[in-house]
């Protein structure tokens, strides 16, 4: 990294893929693959325009299939690679993720969901929460941050670099397009003059001395021919990433402590979430708010320690309940209602969730 | 009204109408307002009505997009039937006085309160110039939303057209009186 | 309220969704009134299936009275290759951008071609991804500015410009036809799609037409410029012309085609 992107914190109003590009700036990204689709375009224009100032490298593939392998590629050479995608875009690419699942190579996809299935809307969704943790042939051994402010963005772009680097998992940034199109404040910073270490990237091919001379040479594979063999790696890994789980899950809660109504949302509607808890409460309905920040892995101990004194659960989400689903799965053996707001490919407002919820609890 | 309004801008696709909202959206921040702008965005929205939402609040934002507005702006024929889902019983229709007739048959009279006819573009063409239409809007705007300071606007402006304006300096005082002309057409309604 | 058709327009467009979709000033518009002459004039409005790909070829989803499948980007030609293997009567016509055939759906383009199927491929080539709001494509000019290519195409880091015609010609069984028009010649490109349609229903193979196509919003251009980059600029680096037509087949016979889509 010779020039510094950032020096000194810098308060700004710009669109989130705006902000997307200065975090992975900030995290030292060295390359960026990608194809274009809206609504995450804008990603790889502004990284276009700043690619000779910064010295960092782009190429656009002929698909998405490419822009994933190419994504592996960069990372197999020891670079912090990311490639950004949408939608049926995200389809395509879980072949690759899935092998840099097998392999435990650390890449980085910022995901800008749009509505589906299919080419679907052009515009925003949550419906992709199911691919980008569970997408591939696999066990979905993944790291998901689900952002929901432009200053999340920012501070999650460069977490997900250092967490890839350091736990090898795939890491991916769940975004959506009205995050990718909005404007609000940020303040973008240099990670390193905020006490965060960038993590260091190792190259896993191309090593230094003669393989088979003067070192091993390194063979990766991802294709076992027993049973075992394949058990037994996915085994490990699946190990690995459960010893981890505490070091990387995160949430937030909001006025859980008495609540008898709690209210779950994740990304951009925890806002929504957030803002309806006020206005229940002044109707005298004690309301709560549990947000995941990690859909993968889940905050599931922290979700079921909140849960013993609430009567009704309430998943609110632009999908319909792919999210209610992860929560049902951790909540297995309590006996706690769940219902779900669930609006596929739509934008919940606050009023909406207050309504829902009053409507539905007869309140 | 409060310090937190939400305002729904919609016109064809030359008038400028996202143009507008980001220039009240960084005005707004550079207040130290919390404010957020989505412009609407699709397959198909060349040849279609351009909406934008803009929300300017003195706590932060919750969601990206609203359903009903304090404040709507339509510009033109189209946009006027468009925006029909924003308006509430409180919202304030603001639009061009060439298309009364369109708001009258659409949604007959909604009361003195709640719509605001402006000559906006006659205006532009008699005493300024038809390419500053929308800053003319924009000082309606900020008129009628009473929360920002109009240096601030000016300043969002010179941000945006600047280097416009050094190249030509008479373009800066058109802007400049454009946006007063329709700042005095917003101020009290 | 009856609605008609007006003179100009071909028959086969369907008035109710006119005025169509496209940006004043696109090409699409003219490629499709020649496909639409086209089929006018075979006749073949019964039994033709169209189908358009992601891009802004998606516009087209309702724009004919034909029985229409929007499928997915880059993805048209194999889910047309479907229908005809198993409906060989029906005449299926393929409608796609630069970037879905020759990019994304390059492979489909490829493999169909080289296995002589019985499609009628329409790719309209405006030099970049249009609906994405103007990124680079494999057609981009060198030098040429778009989003993902901001300071220019640069040749050593990106290649060259994909020339598809050129690319289909070298790899197709005897019987392809292939050619490459332009929306600057209209007559010129009916005749092309024409005898691309026709070579489909005499089962003699694949059947692909590039149509050099305007796109003034991307382009950023006026009239007077937008012609001129075809005319001048993409005609020069795109030759206009057939490369590959079924009378020159020499030896062998014609494949034939039977109702329960076995070929002999
Ligand atoms: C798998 C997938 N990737 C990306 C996209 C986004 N996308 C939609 S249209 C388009 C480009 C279209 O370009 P082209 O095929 O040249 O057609 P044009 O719009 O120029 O006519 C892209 C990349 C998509 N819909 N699906
Ligand atoms: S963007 Fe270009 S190709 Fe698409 S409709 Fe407009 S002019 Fe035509
Ligand atoms: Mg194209």
């Amino acid at each position: 990294m010779d020039i510094k992107p950032i020096q000194d914190e810098k308060r700004a109003f710009m669109t989130g893929n705006e902000v997307i590009v200065w975090g992975a700036l900030a995290a030292g990204a060295d390359i960026m693959y990608g194809y274009p689709i809206t609504p995450q375009n804008e990603i790889m224009h502004y990284w276009t325009r700043l690619v000779p100032k910064y010295k960092k490298d782009f190429l656009q593939t002929e698909d998405e299939i490419s822009a994933g392998f190419t994504t592996v590629g960069g990372v197999l050479a020891g670079k912090r690679a990311f490639t950004a995608t949408a939608g049926p875009g995200n389809v395509l690419m879980q072949e690759a993720l899935s092998m840099a699942e097998m392999m435990r190579l650390p890449t980085v996809v910022i995901v800008t969901q749009r509505g589906g299935p299919s080419t679907g809307t052009v515009i925003y969704s949550q419906q992709e929460v199911n691919l980008t943790c569970f997408g591939g042939n696999g066990e979905g051994l993944r790291i998901v941050y689900s952002t929901s402010s432009h200053q999340e963005l920012f501070n999650y772009t460069i977490k997900a670099f250092n967490t890839a680097w350091k736990y090898r998992f795939p890491t991916f940034v769940l975004s959506d397009g009205y995050q990718s199109k909005m404007r609000e404040p940020v303040t973008i910073y240099d990670p390193e003059e905020k006490g965060i270490t960038i993590e260091p990237t190792e190259s896993l091919l191309g090593l230094p001395g003669t393989p088979g001379v003067e070192r091993d040479p390194a063979h990766l594979r991802n294709t076992y021919n027993l049973e075992d063999e394949l058990y037994n790696v996915v085994k490990s890994s699946v190990k690995e990433y459960n010893s981890i789980i505490s070091k990387i899950v995160e949430y937030d809660t909001y006025a859980v402590e008495d609540a008898k109504v709690l209210i779950i949302a994740h990304g951009v509607v925890s806002r929504a979430a957030k803002a309806a808890i006020s206005s229940l409460r002044e109707k005298g309905i004690k309301a709560g708010y549990f947000r995941p920040i990690t859909l993968r892995p889940f905050p599931d101990e922290a979700l079921r320690s909140l849960v013993d004194n609430v009567d009704h659960i309430v998943v609110a989400e632009s999908a319909y309940g792919q999210l209610e689903n992860i929560v049902k799965n951790n909540l297995y053996g309590f006996n706690i209602p769940i219902i779900g707001y669930l609006r596929p490919g739509m934008g919940i407002t606050p009023e909406e969730i207050t309504d829902f919820v009053k409507a539905e609890l007869s309140l | 009204m409060g310090q937190n309004i939400k305002i729904v801008l919609a016109g064809e696709g030359g008038q400028g109408v996202q143009s507008i909202a980001e220039i009240i959206s960084e005005a707004a921040y550079n207040s130290g307002f919390q404010s957020l702008y989505i412009p609407n965005f699709g397959v198909e929205q060349r040849g279609g009505v351009s909406v934008a939402f803009v929300q300017i609040s003195d706590q932060s934002v919750d969601a990206p997009k609203f359903i009903i507005a304090d404040i709507v702006i339509a510009l033109s024929r189209r946009a006027i039937e468009r925006v029909k889902p924003y308006i509430g019983e409180k919202t304030l229709l603001v639009y061009d006085s060439s298309v009364d007739d369109e708001v009258e048959k659409i949604y007959g009279k909604l009361g003195e309160n709640r719509q605001l006819s402006i000559p906006a573009l006659e205006m532009a063409q008699k005493e300024v110039h038809p390419r500053v239409f929308n800053i003319i809007i924009l000082g309606v705007v900020v008129g009628v939303a009473e929360l920002l300071e109009k240096k601030d606007v000016e300043q969002a402006l010179e941000r945006r057209l600047g280097h416009k304006f050094a190249q030509d300096s008479s373009l800066k005082n058109l802007n400049y009186r454009a946006l007063e002309l329709g700042y005095q057409l917003g101020q009290g309604k | 309220m009856e609605v008609t058709a007006q003179p100009q327009m071909p028959k086969v467009w369907r008035a109710e969704t006119k005025p169509h979709k496209f940006c004043p000033g696109c090409g699409h518009g003219i490629v499709l009134k020649a496909l639409g002459k086209a089929i006018d004039e075979l006749n073949i409005q019964h039994n033709t299936i169209f189908g358009c790909d992601i891009g802004c070829s998606l516009l087209t989803w309702d724009f004919f009275n034909l029985d229409t499948i929007q499928t997915h980007h880059g993805r048209t030609i194999p889910v047309l290759v479907g229908i005809k293997r198993v409906r060989p009567e029906l005449v299926v016509v393929s409608y796609m951008g630069d970037g879905g055939a020759y990019a994304i759906g390059a492979q489909h383009l490829v493999s169909s071609a080289n296995r002589n199927e019985l499609v009628t491929v329409i790719v309209v080539n405006n030099t970049q991804y249009a609906m994405t709001g103007g990124q680079m494509a494999p057609t981009t000019l060198p030098g040429q500015k778009t989003e993902t290519s901001p300071y220019g195409r640069d040749i050593k880091l990106t290649g060259k410009p994909m020339l598809g015609p050129e690319l289909v010609a070298s790899i197709a069984p005897e019987g392809a036809y292939v050619a490459r028009g332009t929306v600057s010649n209209v007559m010129q490109l009916k005749n092309f799609i024409k005898k691309g349609l026709e070579n489909q229903i005499k089962g003699n193979g694949f059947s692909f037409i590039e149509a050099l196509s305007a796109c003034p919003t991307n382009w950023r251009t006026n009239a007077a410029e937008t012609w001129s980059f075809i005319e001048n600029e993409m005609s020069e680096y795109f030759p206009i012309g057939e490369l590959r037509t079924p009378d020159e087949k020499k030896v062998g016979e014609k494949r034939k085609v039977t109702s329960n889509g076995a070929k002999h």
